[in-house]
């Protein structure tokens, strides 16, 4: 199953469910007229958070370029002495 | 027992794609040899020398990449060190399909030639695949052990939020999508390069993709990227575009 496939399906059923609540009246259907804007709104700010978590605890590596700075740096005269 | 016969058999065969890389090949060849020909993998007695050839696919680069290659020739041997030149830039894609025609190990590691990836990794790799049979081991930055150095906030927002996008999108079972420092069984690579199509950081997205659709055992290890030290790098706007346009491809592809 391609994978566009699989999203739609997911999608779809987020809407009957949603459709159901409007039919069957559980909720206010007042309220449920809004709940697609919540949800959109929600993913938005899944969306903004990770990567906002993300930019915050990147992995960066300070040590790691000195090291290799240290390796690279007597060797690279050697090679231009070539 | 068996298991182990077989891994004594094992030879890598590692694919370094290289265009006006002459400072940097000396120094990865060096570094290469320094971690793969010592007691590194601390399995078994057995493991004590890796067996592995470099083979460096040089696009015609003008300034002198391929000589000093040669000269490495001499000094390593030209049984560990391949040189299979190709008149023209003709892209990462190919570049890689073209050394693994010359590969006669039966796994096949692909790396950058300018120290981003840097060589003391490579145990990791081994000793992962060997301790989980893996089909695919793949670098990632983004765990802990891992990181980037080098890079700009900006750089990092892009690169945080197109992961960010991939992996609610397309679900793929693995971290780092666009690194390209990845450990492959030769048969496996051979199966997911002929059915991939894009190019540049898309080109890495798709065969991890691919290779996690088709089912393969893909592990992870942490490696820490140093953005390179000579030379330049190209990362464009359209490079954005590119990207987006491949995940949708991704989308209704796989
Ligand atoms: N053979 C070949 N190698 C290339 C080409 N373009 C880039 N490379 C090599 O591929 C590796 C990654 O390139 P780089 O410019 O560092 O890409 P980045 O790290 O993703 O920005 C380096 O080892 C380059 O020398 C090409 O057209 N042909
Ligand atoms: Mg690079």
């Amino acid at each position: 199953m391609k994978h566009i496939v699989k999203i739609m399906t997911l999608l779809m059923a987020i809407s009957s469910f949603w459709i159901g609540l409007l039919e069957m009246l559980v909720v206010p259907p007042n309220y449920t007229w809004v709940l697609p804007l919540y949800f959109i709104v929600l993913v938005g700010c899944y969306g903004l958070l990770m990567v906002g978590v993300g930019l915050m605890r990147f992995p960066t590596c300070p040590q790691e370029a000195g090291l290799l700075q240290q390796v690279v740096f007597p060797l690279t005269l050697m090679v231009s002495l070539l | 027992m068996e298991e182990q016969q077989r891994n004594e058999r094992n030879k890598y065969s590692i694919i370094v794609p290289t265009y006006n890389e002459r400072l940097n090949i000396a120094l990865l060849v060096y570094l290469i040899f320094k971690h793969l020909k010592k007691n590194v993998i601390p399995l078994s007695a057995l493991f004590r020398n890796v067996d592995f050839e470099i083979i460096i696919v040089d696009d015609g680069s003008p300034d002198g990449t391929q000589e000093v290659v040669k000269q490495l020739q001499q000094v390593y041997g030209e049984d560990h060190i391949l040189l299979r030149a190709r008149p023209k830039k003709l892209g990462l894609g190919t570049a890689y399909s073209h050394g693994l025609r010359h590969a006669s190990g039966n796994f096949v590691v692909i790396m950058d030639a300018d120290l981003s990836h840097h060589p003391k990794y490579l145990p990791s790799f081994i000793k992962k695949q060997m301790e989980t049979g893996a089909s695919i081991v793949t670098g990632t930055r983004y765990v802990s052990g891992g990181g980037v150095h080098g890079w700009n906030l900006m750089r990092k927002l892009t690169s945080r939020g197109a992961n960010v996008l991939a992996q609610t999108l397309l679900w793929p079972g693995v971290s780092d999508l666009t690194g390209s420092f990845r450990l492959y069984r030769k048969s496996v690579l051979e199966e997911v390069i002929s059915s991939c199509v894009s190019k540049g950081y898309v080109f890495q997205m798709e065969m991890i993709v691919r290779a996690s659709r088709k089912g393969y055992h893909i592990e992870e290890v942490p490696i820490t990227f140093v953005d390179r030290v000579y030379g330049s790098s190209k990362l464009g706007g359209s490079e954005i575009v590119e990207y987006l346009k491949g995940l949708a491809y991704l989308l209704v592809t796989t």
